[in-house]
């Protein structure tokens, strides 16, 4: 197994409760062989071709993704209802998103490290080898801006961006719009706000304005007008 | 260099296929001409799956809908490009830091705009009468309102009824009932003694003919519609047009960089670089019509020189790229503590606000001119990149819980929040400045070799006025809903938080019509004042914006152009 296969079988979500398995299976390496795949929406030529220069590119090595795994992790675990980050895959997202906003790079890899240089300082481990609990209290440390210690402040603004990275991935998955439970992006037909959400706040529609509204079992009759702009069907 | 000349005459060259363009092509084929019409970007059709953003998740986006340097409104959005153009640069003079959205593709921009889509009103073709600045349109309201009516009735537009001065009636498709947020904003803006009424935006609540479907409520118009449903001049005037039988010619990739014109000063057609074969064609054409917007048709034009036209063709007076001006914008938002853990439902809604408000001051005594609408946001919208940063800064007001944190209680922050920020913002009228202008750049070319356009662009003191006046309403407004108003205030410092030029995208005047020759670009038809067989018919010969998003009305005069335009040609008087 190459560096790239290795790479991606860490991305296709090896990870199971949190323990980091990174073994090079066979069966891994035979699914790993295949081109990136390119997204199947309306592309331009030169945004199919960015985005398979992107798909190719490599910038975390294992080590780092494995810390974002452990980071993702600890951000947003799974719970009795809903599987977590690592479950959406969000370690790949963030490996994809790193090379495609480079502005992100210098942060996360310099964050990673200094993550490391203070791990070992605490522990004499690597962050990712801590125990669960050693992880979190470093987290705990870093984690709530406003209560940092001035000489960890630079891990405090790695920490926020890997939240951010971790929440965004995680809610624009599958899997987070599930546990968000937006009901939308689908066929509809909007007709008002439903009646108890009315009540609950306390408002209601007013007689005029409904009457301006469309009347939705009328949406599919064609158009026509008097010569004064009144409706006629 | 080799050009390669086009083997037929066609009656009309259209430059451009957005708004404007679309309306010329479809009036001009159906009145039997034989039309090109030629678009600097590629062909583009929402119904084509290949094409379709419409109903994606973010996941299917690798940046799950983010924005880039290709595609500036984010994966999602249909608009090609936008802030940045790869290979087609524009400058900016020292002190100006105007931005320009283009959009290279069949349609243009019309492909992912707001679809608000509001007529001018008497008062706004006649400002100078009332305030002194600028200049009054040649036209008024009433050599329009015909055209308006036509157009409401062919593309369709949602609103209603409200006999309101300055914002003329047409003929409306019902609007949709508002969601919750917008039912706050109403309740807090009537507090705040500001009115709301139903919005008006081209989005077919009914159908309007066989060919296109209605609304499914899917709140993505700016992905470009599958079904047909809103407005956009590919789906809606190109496409047509060819279905209806008339002569369209489409020529895409085709990045036009001068009208030709003989030793007389007539136009004899356009030449265009083909971006896939990167050669230089001509096209021979009776009649040009100048549609590529704003900007890029006094592009054109000044780069168009010859021994008649010296200064660039239509250029005599010296107005070609002059009176450039964009809407003024400012926005605030508010957190509503009742808006917090929200029962879920699907309120996509169109794609857009279902309500909004009308200027509503024209009798006023303010310290500034011109007036502005308010636009409203908010509700439970489908996630994007970006979507979960922060998550719970929001804690700070309500005590919550921790700022920042990690764990299973993030998932309570996010749902707690969702839906329960709302923000409002203004679009106002500028006033047209001469020394608000687009010129050539002779330093710079494009990668087609074209000289770009370099901007000089100042907001003057009524437009920063008209910002502030814009955030003390605001305030008041958003105050009024017993929420937490968002961020601090923009001061004087920040120029009240008045949007950058061009950052609003309705940039006109470049071309503006007048009686005068020595004063304006086009007459009172779109018609160049030196060049009887050039038509410029995007929304260059505005004189002024109104404070209303311009489409509709580049819609309506690029119509009154046409026919006027196949009036003249069948009195002999151009060709």
């Amino acid at each position: 197994m190459d560096r790239r296969d290795s790479l991606k079988s860490l991305l296709v979500g090896s990870v199971a409760g949190g323990l980091l398995v990174t073994g090079c299976t066979p069966e891994a390496s035979k699914e790993e062989t295949q081109e990136p795949t390119l997204p199947g929406y309306g592309r331009t030529a030169q945004e199919k071709e960015h985005d398979k220069e992107v798909l190719a590119e490599i910038f975390l090595n294992e080590h780092e993704l494995e810390t974002i795994a452990v980071l993702c992790d600890i951000i947003l675990p799974a719970n009795a209802q809903i599987g977590g980050a690592v479950e959406a895959e969000v370690p790949a997202f963030i490996e994809f998103i790193v090379k495609d906003m480079p502005y992100h790079q210098l942060p996360i890899r310099g964050g990673l490290a200094w993550l490391d240089n203070h791990s070992n300082k605490l522990y004499n481990l690597e962050f990712k080898k801590l125990t669960r609990e050693q992880q979190m209290a470093i987290c705990d440390t870093i984690a709530y801006p406003g209560k940092t210690a001035p000489e960890l402040l630079a891990g405090e603004k790695f920490f926020t961006r890997m939240r951010n990275l971790t929440l965004t991935g995680y809610y624009t998955s599958e899997l987070g719009i599930k546990d968000l439970g937006y009901k939308g992006n689908q066929v509809n037909v909007w007709d008002g706000v439903p009646q108890e959400v009315l009540d609950e706040h306390g408002l209601a529609y007013e007689k005029e304005w409904l009457a301006k509204c469309v009347d939705q079992s009328k949406r599919m009759d064609i158009a026509e007008w008097d010569e004064d702009g009144n409706l006629l069907t | 260099m080799q050009i390669i000349e086009s083997a037929k005459t066609y009656d009309v060259a259209i430059v451009g296929s957005g708004a404007g363009g679309g309306m010329a092509t479809k009036i001009l084929s159906e009145a039997g001409f034989d039309v090109a019409v030629l678009e600097a970007g590629p062909f583009f059709d929402p119904a084509q799956d290949e094409y379709r953003n419409q109903l994606r998740w973010p996941w299917e986006s690798p940046r799950r809908g983010a924005s880039s340097n290709r595609r500036s409104f984010g994966d999602f959005d249909a608009a090609y490009g936008g802030w940045n153009l790869e290979g087609e640069p524009f400058t900016n003079a020292r002190g100006t830091d105007f931005r320009w959205f283009r959009s290279r593709m069949l349609g243009g921009r019309t492909n992912h705009w707001g679809r608000i889509s509001l007529r001018f009103g008497p008062l706004d073709f006649k400002r100078k009468s009332i305030d002194g600045l600028g200049d009054n349109w040649p036209i008024g309201y009433d050599d329009v309102k015909p055209y308006y009516d036509k157009v409401d009735k062919l593309i369709g537009v949602f609103g209603s009824k409200e006999n309101i001065k300055n914002e003329p009636d047409g003929f409306f498709l019902p609007p949709p009932k508002p969601r919750l947020h917008e039912m706050y904003y109403i309740k807090a803006a009537r507090k705040a003694g500001v009115p709301v009424i139903p919005s008006r935006l081209s989005i077919l609540t009914k159908r309007i003919n066989n060919q296109r479907g209605s609304c499914f409520y899917c709140g993505q118009c700016n992905r470009a519609c599958s079904a047909y449903a809103d407005f956009s001049s590919g789906t809606c005037l190109i496409f047509p047009a060819q279905r209806n039988g008339g002569k369209v010619e489409l020529f895409t990739e085709a990045m036009v960089s001068e009208v030709t014109t003989n030793s007389e000063g007539k136009a004899t057609g356009v030449t265009y670089i083909n971006k896939l074969d990167r050669k230089t064609y001509h096209l021979k054409a009776k009649v040009v019509v100048l549609a590529a917007s704003a900007c890029s048709t006094a592009r054109i034009m000044l780069n168009s020189k010859s021994s008649v036209h010296q200064d660039g063709l239509g250029n005599s007076s010296g107005m070609v790229g002059r009176y450039l001006h964009d809407s003024t914008g400012a926005s605030r938002a508010v957190f509503i503590p009742e808006l917090m853990d929200r029962q879920i439902y699907n309120e996509d809604g169109v794609g857009g606000m279902h309500v909004y408000t009308p200027w509503w001051l024209n009798d006023a005594k303010l310290d500034f001119p011109r007036g502005y609408h308010i636009e409203v946001w908010g509700g439970m919208g489908m996630p994007g990149y970006g979507f979960g940063f922060n998550p719970n800064d929001l804690n700070k007001i309500t005590g919550m819980g921790e700022v920042g944190g990690y764990g299973d209680s993030l998932r309570d922050d996010i749902k707690r929040y969702y839906g329960a920020v709302v923000g409002i913002s203004g679009r106002g009228e500028s006033v047209p400045q001469k020394d608000n202008y687009c010129e050539i750049d002779n330093e710079v070319v494009d990668e087609w070799g074209i000289p770009v356009l370099k901007f000089n662009y100042q907001w003057t003191d009524y437009e920063v006025r008209q910002a502030k006046h814009m955030q003390d309403t605001f305030e008041e407004v958003l105050s009024a809903t017993g929420g937490t108003l968002l961020g601090d205030k923009p001061g004087a410092d920040r120029e009240y938080g008045l949007t950058k030029p061009g950052e609003i995208i309705h940039e006109v005047g470049t071309t503006r019509m007048g009686n005068n020759p020595k004063t304006s670009v086009t007459n009172k038809y779109n018609q160049l004042h030196d060049c009887e067989n050039v038509f410029v018919m995007d929304a260059g010969p505005f004189v002024s914006q109104a404070d209303k998003n311009p489409t509709w009305t580049i819609l309506a005069l690029a119509w009154r152009a046409s026919d006027y335009l196949v009036d003249q040609v069948k009195k002999r008087n151009i060709v």
